[in-house]
C-alpha cells in the first residue's frame, strides 16, 4: 500500500462528496431530520384514545365508572346514549373504541359479573390490543377504588407486579434511538457506497483506475474512507441527540460503542461494495441494497419487531443479517451496560462478516483487472 | 391527434425500456414481491415465542397451575427454572429470556385465605414495545386464572368483566394491517425511483437533449414519462394484492374499482413527486439519493408504523400533504372495512388534489429547466 497514492484517492473522493450536495444530504440532512422526527414527532405510546361511552342508563354506579374513564389520560371520551350512535362513530373513524354499560348495569353489579362490552377498531391490531389493555387497567383501578369505599370482592386473587427493566418509565425513545443509529449507519454505509461505486463501474471510470499503478486494496480504502467518516459523523450526531435531547442513557462504555459501531459500518460498507461490484448498475444496485440491507435493518433486526416470533425460515434469514447483531449490541450498550455475554458474540459474528465481505470484494475487484 | 400519436409512441418506447431488458424487468417485479413477503412475515407485533424463566418459591398446586396456564397459552416457552433470585439478573442481561416470573412462597396460602397474592413479573425493556406486549399477554392470563379460581372456590365473581370484540380484524392480526398498508408504501418507493431514474438516465446519457430537438412539447414528454410509470405501478399493486389475497389469505371485503381509483390517484401523485425530483437532479446518482431523501419523510409520516393521532399537532398538519397517508387509509378501509366510495371520498379528494398539484408543479419545474 502506497500512502501517497491512497491519500490522493481519498482527496479526490472528498472533493467529490463535498461538491455533490446529494451525498451530503443523505449523510447529514437526513439523519438530522430523522432524529428530530423520531424525537419529537413519532411515538408508539398510545394516549388519549378517542372512545365512545355508551351509557344506556345514567345510574349512580354506571356514571361513576364512566367518570373514571373521562378522568383518565388514556381516553378521550365521547358520551352517547345508544349503541347505534356509537357504532356510527366507530364506522366513521370518530372513535377507535366503544365501551358500553347496559341498561341494568347497577343491578348486575350488585350480583357480580356485570358485563362491560368493549369493541375496538381492529384494523390496527397493535393499537386495538393496547386499547384492550387500557380498558382492563381502568376497570381494575375502578374496582380497587370501589372496594376501599364499600365491602365487596377484591380485584382478583392474583395480582401482577410487573416491572420493565432498563426502561422503567416505558419511554419509546429508549428503543427508537438505538434503532435510528442502525438505520443511519446502514444508509450511509451500504446505500451511499453501493451507489457511488456502481456509478464508477457503470461509467467505466473504475477500469480507467485499474490501468494506473493503483492497487485494488488502495482503491477500496480510498473509496470507502470518506463514507466511513460520514457514517461515524452520523453516529456521533445521533448519539449526542439521543443523550442530550431525548435523555436516553448510555449505560455501557463509550469506547466500546464507538469500536463496535465502526466495525458495523465496515460491514455495511462491505455490503455496499459487494453489491455494486456484483451489479455494476446504479439502479439495480439501489434496488438490491434496499431489499438486502436497508429494509432488513428496519424489519428483521429486532429494532421494532420481535425476532423470536418470526416464522422459522425468516428467523434463519435474520441470522445472516449484520443489523441483527448491531441492534442487539446497541440496545444492550445503551440500556443495559457492558454485558459481555451479549457484546462478545455480536462482535465475533460481525468480525467474521467483515472479513468474509472484504475478501469477496477484494477478489471481485481484482478479477476485473484481467 | 398528431400529439396523441407522438405520446403513444413515447409510451411504447418507455414501456419497452422497462419491460424488455431482463435486468430492468427483474427490478420492477422481484423487489416488490420480496418486500411484501419480508414485511408480511416480519412486520408483526404479535408474539408467539416468548422465552421465560420461572422462580417458583411456592412449589404448590396453585403456582403450578398458574405456570401451566402461561405455557398452555401457546405464547410462552419456559426455558429455565431458577433457585435463587441472583440468577435473574444474568439471564435477562444476556437476553436468554424476555420475562422472569417470580412466585413468592406463600402464594397458595394467601390465595386460599382469600388474600391477594402477588406474582412478580420482570420483563427485558430493551425493546419496550415487545416487553409491553408480553406483559399484556400475562395480564390476560392472570385475569382468566382469577376467574377460574373464583369459580372453583365458590367466591363471588368479580363485579365487572369485559366482553371484548374487535371489529374488522377479529383476531387482531398485525399482518392484515401491515400487508394491506404496504401496498401503498412499496409502490411509492418504486414509483418515485422509477420515474426519477427514467428522466435522469436519459439526461446522463445525453438522449434527453435528443428528445428535446424532436417535435415533442415538454408536456408531451412528461405524459410519455408518467403514463408508463403509472402502468408499472398498477401492475405492482396487482401483484402485491394477489399475494395479500392468495398467499396471506387476507379477506378482501370492499370493492375493487374503489380501491383501484384510490391507488391510481396515489400513483399519479407519486409519479409527480418523482418527476419533481428528476427535474432538479442532474445525474442518476442525484436522482436516486434525492428519491430516498423525499421518500423517507413520506414513509415516516404515513401513520403506518406510528399512528398520526400520536404525533404533535404541528406534525399532524404536515401529514395532510402526504399522499401516502391517504392511500393507506383507503387501502385499509376498502380492504378490511368494506368502505364504500362515498365513505372514502374524504381520502380520495385530497389524493386527487395532491396528484394535480404535484404533476403541475413538475411540469412547471421542467419548463424552467428546459428553457
Amino acid at each position: 500500500m502506497n500512502p501517497r497514492r491512497v491519500r490522493t484517492l481519498i482527496r479526490k473522493e472528498f472533493v467529490q462528496v463535498i461538491r455533490d450536495p446529494s451525498s451530503i444530504a443523505i449523510a447529514v440532512v437526513l439523519p438530522v431530520f430523522m432524529v428530530l422526527l423520531v424525537g419529537y414527532g413519532l411515538s408508539l405510546d398510545v394516549k388519549e384514545v378517542p372512545t365512545a361511552m355508551v351509557l344506556e342508563n345514567p345510574s349512580p354506579d354506571a356514571s361513576g365508572l364512566a367518570a373514571a374513564f373521562i378522568l383518565s389520560d388514556y381516553f378521550r371520551v365521547t358520551q352517547v346514549t345508544s349503541m347505534q350512535e356509537a357504532e356510527k362513530l366507530l364506522r366513521d373513524l370518530g372513535v377507535d373504541g366503544i365501551v358500553r354499560l347496559s341498561q341494568d348495569f347497577d343491578r348486575q353489579l350488585a350480583w357480580g359479573g356485570a358485563p362491560v362490552q368493549l369493541i375496538v377498531r381492529g384494523v390496527d391490531a397493535n393499537r386495538g390490543r393496547f386499547i384492550q389493555g387500557y380498558v382492563q387497567g381502568a376497570l381494575g383501578k375502578w374496582m380497587d377504588q370501589r372496594q376501599i369505599t364499600r365491602a365487596g370482592p377484591s380485584g382478583g386473587p392474583v395480582r401482577l407486579q410487573s416491572r420493565m427493566w432498563f426502561n422503567e418509565a416505558v419511554d419509546s425513545h429508549y428503543f427508537l434511538v438505538p434503532g435510528l443509529i442502525v438505520l443511519i449507519m446502514t444508509l450511509t454505509g451500504a446505500l451511499l457506497t453501493a451507489l457511488v461505486m456502481a456509478r464508477e463501474w457503470e461509467r467505466g471510470t473504475l477500469e480507467a483506475l485499474f490501468v494506473t499503478p493503483v492497487q485494488a486494496g488502495e482503491i477500496l480504502v480510498g473509496k470507502t474512507l470518506p463514507y466511513f467518516l460520514l457514517g461515524m459523523a452520523g453516529l456521533l450526531l445521533t448519539t449526542l441527540a439521543g443523550l442530550y435531547l431525548f435523555h436516553v442513557p448510555l449505560r455501557g462504555s463509550t469506547f466500546i460503542l464507538i469500536g463496535v459501531s465502526a466495525l458495523y459500518l465496515l460491514v455495511a460498507l462491505g455490503i455496499g461494495l459487494f453489491i455494486s461490484s456484483a451489479t455494476r448498475n446504479q439502479f439495480v444496485a439501489a434496488q438490491i441494497t434496499l431489499v438486502a440491507a436497508f429494509l432488513p435493518a428496519v424489519f428483521l433486526s429486532g429494532f421494532i419487531f420481535d425476532l423470536a416470533s418470526l416464522p422459522k425460515v425468516v428467523r434463519l434469514i435474520s441470522y445472516l443479517l449484520p443489523a441483527r447483531y448491531y441492534v442487539s449490541f446497541l440496545q444492550t450498550i445503551f440500556l443495559a451496560g457492558n454485558v459481555w455475554s451479549v457484546i462478545v458474540p455480536d462482535f465475533a459474528v460481525m468480525t467474521a462478516m467483515f472479513l468474509t465481505l472484504f475478501t469477496l470484494t477484494l477478489r471481485k475487484t481484482r478479477k476485473s483487472l484481467d | 391527434m398528431e400529439s396523441f400519436r407522438r405520446i403513444l409512441a413515447l409510451i411504447r418506447k418507455e414501456l419497452r425500456t422497462i419491460l424488455k431488458d431482463p435486468r430492468a424487468r427483474f427490478t420492477v417485479i422481484v423487489p416488490p414481491l420480496l418486500q411484501t413477503l419480508i414485511f408480511g412475515y416480519a412486520a408483526t407485533y404479535d408474539l408467539n415465542q416468548v422465552r421465560f424463566a420461572v422462580y417458583d418459591q411456592d412449589h404448590s398446586e396453585a403456582s403450578r397451575q398458574f405456570l401451566a396456564d402461561m405455557e398452555g397459552s401457546g405464547t410462552f416457552r419456559r426455558v429455565a427454572n431458577l433457585r435463587d433470585s441472583k440468577e435473574i439478573g444474568p439471564l435477562i442481561d444476556s437476553r436468554r429470556v424476555l420475562v422472569v416470573v417470580q412466585i413468592g412462597q406463600d402464594f397458595e396460602r394467601r390465595l386460599l385465605s382469600g388474600q391477594p397474592a402477588d406474582v412478580q413479573v420482570i420483563a427485558d425493556g430493551r425493546n419496550s414495545n415487545t416487553a409491553g406486549t408480553a406483559l399484556n399477554y400475562i395480564n390476560t392470563i392472570a385475569d382468566s386464572f382469577n376467574a377460574t379460581w373464583r369459580r372453583n372456590h365458590g367466591d363471588p365473581p368479580l363485579p365487572v368483566h369485559t366482553v371484548f370484540r374487535a371489529w374488522y380484524n377479529p383476531n387482531l392480526e398485525t399482518r392484515w394491517y401491515m400487508v394491506t398498508g404496504m401496498i401503498g408504501m412499496i409502490t411509492m418507493v418504486q414509483m418515485v425511483i422509477l420515474t426519477a431514474m427514467s428522466v435522469a438516465r436519459e439526461r446522463e446519457q445525453g438522449t434527453f437533449d435528443q428528445l428535446l430537438v424532436t417535435p415533442f412539447r415538454p408536456i408531451e414528454i412528461m405524459i410519455g414519462k408518467s403514463v408508463p410509470s403509472i402502468f408499472v405501478g398498477l401492475m405492482q399493486v396487482t401483484m402485491i394484492l394477489m399475494l395479500a389475497l392468495f398467499w396471506f389469505k387476507i379477506p378482501f371485503l370492499g370493492s375493487l374499482p374503489t380501491l383501484y381509483l384510490g391507488v391510481f390517484l396515489f400513483l399519479s401523485a407519486a409519479v409527480g413527486i418523482g418527476l419533481m425530483v428528476s427535474s432538479v437532479a442532474a445525474t442518476m446518482q442525484q436522482a436516486l439519493l434525492g428519491s430516498f431523501l423525499t421518500i423517507m419523510p413520506f414513509v415516516m409520516l404515513s401513520g403506518l408504523n406510528t399512528p398520526i393521532a400520536n404525533m404533535p399537532h404541528e406534525v399532524q398538519y404536515v401529514t395532510l400533504i402526504n399522499p401516502l397517508r391517504y392511500v393507506i387509509s383507503v387501502l385499509h378501509r376498502v380492504f378490511l372495512e368494506a368502505a364504500s366510495l362515498s365513505e372514502v371520498a374524504s381520502d380520495l379528494w385530497p389524493l386527487a388534489l395532491i396528484a394535480l398539484c404535484s404533476l403541475s408543479v413538475a411540469v412547471w419545474m421542467f419548463r424552467g429547466r428546459l428553457v
